[in-house]
């Protein structure tokens, strides 16, 4: 691509990424300021962090969709920072803490310049699990109180769990107007549970943390205006903005550089910044619809610097966040520009909407906190881990109650040590490790004939020397074939198992293919605990086939009327559905309660699939129909003409329009690269169907067809519907074709 | 032909018979003298007792001698090796307890390094033949290399193997792109199909140099890996079950090279397959 060809693209997906920037700045807004007061840190620290990694990362940075600003995993950090700094005084701890940041920036700085990008491999993933869990509990067992409207509840995180009690009881003693606080809290926190259950795309426009802000800003103008009352809060549970802004910037205090504690914080700091952003970086390319990779060095130089900047402006680290990259995605963007532009808005609220950002109520942020501390610490993970393997709960619970214990530098430090006695019991030994840990164990060459890559692993591969083995396979262009051997090492841990899980859908999604072979050997050996569990952990989860649904009886029955195979069997290949645009942004999970017609022309099948990552990931289930078209097709996609559509226009995506059917037109949304071809296709026959059934999201890939119900499971005379509009539609395709 | 005189310093050990067996049927096939040396004093016991063994074998070479004498082990097996004008040392090596990887015990090693003529480092040796199948080369950079590769086709007529392969290590330190996203990975990609060129172009100079009567019957392929020098044609090897490594000799081994090991130190601490060291001067 030459230059005035990427100015070009760059210009003309600019409105796309101004919108994604737009929504994306809706939900940062209040996770920025939620995760500074989180830290005891002045609100608008948090939201400054975010302005200066947009602005700094969107010109530095090396991944494309990602966003930039204050981060979950910090939150801990930063507050034990505070106050160990301040001894006492929140207000000098930070800006003590702001000179930490400012060499923690430093650090990470030269970490990029001298690839050091990889040191974050060197983590077990249990570990890293068990850490993440950590923080969410830390997060959760603070703000808990917060949201309850009780501020004044401090200490340890144990401590903090522990009183849980105390703070239900004493809402019991509160008067109805001082209530007030906690029913913000709460009601704020059941809605962010439900939000996902709410299917209405206007509805879902809005991220819900700004669903929260909005209302409960609102709710304080209707005691203003309408109740002709002050605000019944008590300001101190109310958001403080400095009210010069420019003026009011703080200085950062650098007279305990030369103190151990302090340099124990920039190294926390260092850490856990980079790990949350790489880990981040790696959880985006996975969305990425354009397949890019991130140059994570690149990155963690922009970062560094972002940091930097954002110290000296009082604001706190900027690391690479995930909730708020993958709204980013899902609406579109496209380019670092996105990031620029969720900044560029942050300040437009900043300047324009100080006096409401006010009125927002920190119970209503402490439960956009508590939710998010509750995914990152959700059972589900431990569940998830200890399906893997009991010594990978082990590892997990280590880490986590070392972290509660004591801080999250011991945290990580006895997971990695548990995680290597876990591995000397089931090797029986040192001598593997101390043996082999220096050598190079990893062989690649490119067969001479079949131009196949094939890595050969030696002696053992964990957690330790995995960094090895990656730095081979990054070097494989992942469209093409891989294949990695395991046949001449003993021992494979769990870490490893899960990396090359990534690198096999990374390469799948780039049309490459990515192999394992030479572990069957090991299962005897019993070392190899991890690897059997890994690959499949969806169908003994449900434990389908035994106990069938009502639902499922009656789809054996449809079935057995139509002449129809039924197979209720999770299956979690995708056999390429997930290459349709409708999955571009969206992750497979897997599909069930397969239908299929003798032929195989037709397919039904439920599939379940997510939307966004941590706190922004919606889970959904919805019934396809799949049909093999009898003729070639031109690739198309067809919808409900919506509200959204003007919107959708407005991001790039066209909706292409008939003169000749002015009706058809206005009620669909109709796209596709090739408009002669879908012109042609779109004869008056095809559209009098579309326009006499019901509407249906209709996709095609050139071979096949992709039809989507409701975003819902379909009930099985919605199915009987599906499958007669899919009929019909194939006959109307084999008239075309003959 | 590829060696005429085979030396093999034996002690009585449960492995004395298949060594024995193993020394005499190369002697054999390469149709080479075959002397056994023993450091240490000589007993009428152990003669006896040797005397005995050399009894069993099936086929005797065309001249065999024993060879008593005192000393360090290491000065007398070198000492005798440029005395006699051996020009194949025979070592077996060692298998670690309850795993299928072997080593050179310590005085094998240091004989390795000293050794004035080309070794053969022995797996497993066994009574009965274990036909050669595949041979790996070296195809290093090196003005060696042709000599190592001529006497790999020697090896390979005397042993009536069927397939050599030639392999040439490209150092990560060659490709001096380092993968961090999609425009370095196609750069790093195509600079390593270049080199990849330039190494097969180098490798078929070489074969060309081989008289042709050397090649008849032997499947050549060539083949690039990606890894330390060294080290991974080792590796290369093993996954290959060959049954046979061939390398340069080390150029000089100081204190240094063991510290931070170099080419053949790699496969000396861990032994892939029966390595044969081809001493540059060994060449007439």
């Amino acid at each position: 691509m030459n230059k005035n060809n990427s100015i070009g693209l760059f210009v003309k997906t600019l409105p796309q990424n101004i919108f994604s920037g737009f929504v994306v700045s809706l939900i940062a807004l209040p996770l920025c300021l939620g995760l500074a007061l989180a830290s005891e840190a002045p609100p608008i620290a948090g939201v400054i962090s975010a302005i200066c990694g947009g602005m700094v990362v969107a010109v530095f940075g090396g991944s494309s969709l990602t966003i930039t600003g204050p981060g979950n995993g910090l939150v801990i950090v930063l507050l034990g920072a505070i106050t160990v700094l301040g001894e006492g005084d929140p207000l000098q701890g930070y800006y003590f803490t702001l000179a930490a940041i400012i060499f923690s920036g430093v650090l990470l700085f030269l970490f990029g310049l001298f690839r050091l990008g990889a040191l974050s491999e060197f983590f077990p993933a249990s570990a890293l699990q068990g850490m993440l869990a950590a923080i969410g509990i830390g997060i959760l067992a603070k703000q808990f109180h917060v949201m309850l409207g009780i501020t004044s509840v401090s200490g340890s995180t144990l401590a903090q769990l522990a009183a849980f009690p105390e703070s239900v009881k004493q809402l019991t003693s509160l008067s109805t107007e001082q209530l007030l606080a906690p029913v913000i809290g709460v009601s704020s926190f059941v809605f962010l549970f439900l939000y996902a259950r709410i299917r209405n795309p206007l509805f879902h426009l809005i991220p819900a943390p700004m669903w929260v802000v909005v209302a409960t800003i609102a709710l304080s103008y209707y005691y203003e205006l309408v109740l002709q009352q002050t605000q019944p809060l008590d300001p101190s549970l109310l958001i403080q903005l400095p009210s010069d802004l420019v003026q009011s910037l703080p200085s950062p205090n650098f007279s305990k550089v030369t103190q151990f504690d302090f340099w124990g914080v920039v190294l926390s700091i260092t850490l856990i910044a980079s790990i949350e952003s790489l880990l981040s970086i790696k959880a985006v390319d996975k969305l990425d619809p354009l397949k890019r990779r991130s140059n994570n060095n690149k990155d963690l130089r922009a970062l560094g610097l972002a940091s930097i900047v954002s110290g000296f402006l009082g604001g706190l680290n900027v690391v690479t966040v995930i909730a708020r990259s993958s709204v980013n995605v899902n609406n579109g963007g496209t380019n670092r520009s996105a990031n620029f532009f969720h900044a560029f808005f942050l300040v437009l609220f900043v300047l324009l909407f100080g006096p409401q950002i006010q009125r927002i109520p920190l119970p209503a942020l402490a439960a956009i906190l508590v939710y998010t501390g509750y995914k990152l610490a959700t059972p589900e993970n431990l569940l998830r881990i200890y399906r893997i393997g009991e010594e990978q709960a082990l590892i997990f619970a280590v880490t986590l109650g070392v972290t509660l214990y004591t801080n999250l530098i011991s945290g990580i430090g006895a997971g990695i040590l548990a995680t290597f006695l876990v591995h000397l019991f089931l090797t029986k030994g040192l001598g593997l490790f101390s043996r082999n840990l220096l050598k190079p164990n990893v062989l690649m060459y490119q067969e001479q004939q079949s131009q196949t890559y094939f890595v050969s692993v030696k002696h053992f591969c964990t957690f330790l020397n995995f960094y090895r083995l990656k730095a081979k396979l990054d070097e494989i262009p992942q469209n093409e074939h891989a294949i990695v051997d395991f046949s001449l090492s003993d021992f494979v841990d769990h870490t490893v198992m899960e990396g090359l899980n990534d690198y096999r859908d990374s390469f799948s999604r780039k049309d490459g293919n990515f192999e394992i072979i030479g572990l069957d050997v090991h299962e005897s050996v019993a070392a190899h605990p991890f690897s059997v569990r890994r690959f499949n952990p969806v169908p003994n989860l449900l434990r389908l086939g035994d106990n069938f649904t009502k639902r499922q009886d009656s789809l054996r029955e449809l079935a057995l009327d139509l002449g129809w195979q039924y197979n209720p069997q999770v299956d979690q290949k995708s056999n390429g559905i997930d290459r349709f645009l409708f999955f571009k942004t969206r992750q497979f999970n897997f599909t069930s309660n397969r239908l299929t017609s003798p032929k195989k022309t037709f397919s039904f099948f439920d599939l379940s699939f997510s939307e966004g990552i941590f706190i922004a990931k919606e889970d959904l289930n919805s019934s396809f129909l799949l049909i093999e078209s009898p003729l070639p097709l031109p690739v198309f996609v067809l919808d409900r003409e919506s509200f959204l559509t003007p919107l959708y226009q407005l991001t790039g995506i066209e909706d292409l329009n008939f003169e000749a059917f002015p009706d058809f037109s206005k009620r669909f949304f109709l796209s596709g690269e090739d408009k002669k071809a879908i012109q042609a296709f779109f004869t008056k026959e095809v559209v009098f169907f579309f326009e006499s059934h019901p509407v249906y999201h209709v996709e095609s890939n050139g071979k096949k067809i992709l039809i989507k119900g409701r975003d819902r499971s379909a009930s099985v005379s919605e199915i009987k519907a599906l499958l007669s509009f899919a009929r019909e539609f194939y006959q109307i395709l084999e008239k075309q074709g003959s | 032909m590829a060696f005429t005189k085979l030396l093999i310093g034996f002690a009585f050990s449960p492995n004395l018979r298949a060594n024995i067996f193993e020394a005499t049927r190369l002697a054999l096939q390469f149709d080479a003298e075959i002397l056994f040396l023993h450091v240490g004093e000589k007993t009428t016991q152990k003669e006896q007792e040797f005397q005995q063994l050399l009894a069993f074998i099936p086929q005797a070479p065309k001249k065999q001698s024993v060879i008593w004498k005192a000393g360090s082990p290491i000065d007398v097996i070198t000492a005798t090796c440029k005395k006699e004008k051996v020009d194949l040392l025979l070592l077996g090596a060692l298998k670690r307890e309850n795993m299928l990887r072997y080593y050179l015990g310590s005085i094998a090693r240091k004989v390795t390094r000293k050794a004035p003529c080309s070794v053969l480092l022995m797996l497993h040796p066994s009574i009965e033949r274990i036909p050669c199948q595949h041979i790996v080369v070296n195809g290093f950079d090196s003005p060696h290399t042709l000599h190592t590769v001529e006497k790999a086709y020697e090896v390979a007529q005397a042993l009536k193997t069927q397939k050599i392969t030639l392999v040439e290590e490209i150092s990560p330190s060659e490709i001096k792109i380092a993968v961090s996203d999609d425009k370095s990975l196609r750069k790093a990609t195509l600079r390593k199909q270049k080199l990849n060129r330039q190494e097969e172009r180098r490798v078929q100079d070489i074969l060309k140099e081989i008289p042709e009567a050397k090649k008849q019957g032997v499947k050549t392929q060539s083949q690039s890996i990606f890894g330390r020098r060294g080290y991974s044609i080792g590796h290369y090897a093993r996954l290959m079950r060959a049954d046979l490594l061939v390398m340069n000799a080390q150029e000089e081994s100081r204190f240094w090279h063991r510290l931070f090991p170099k080419d053949l130190e790699h496969i000396l601490n861990e032994i892939p397959t029966n390595v044969l060291i081809i001493s540059p001067e060994s060449h007439e």
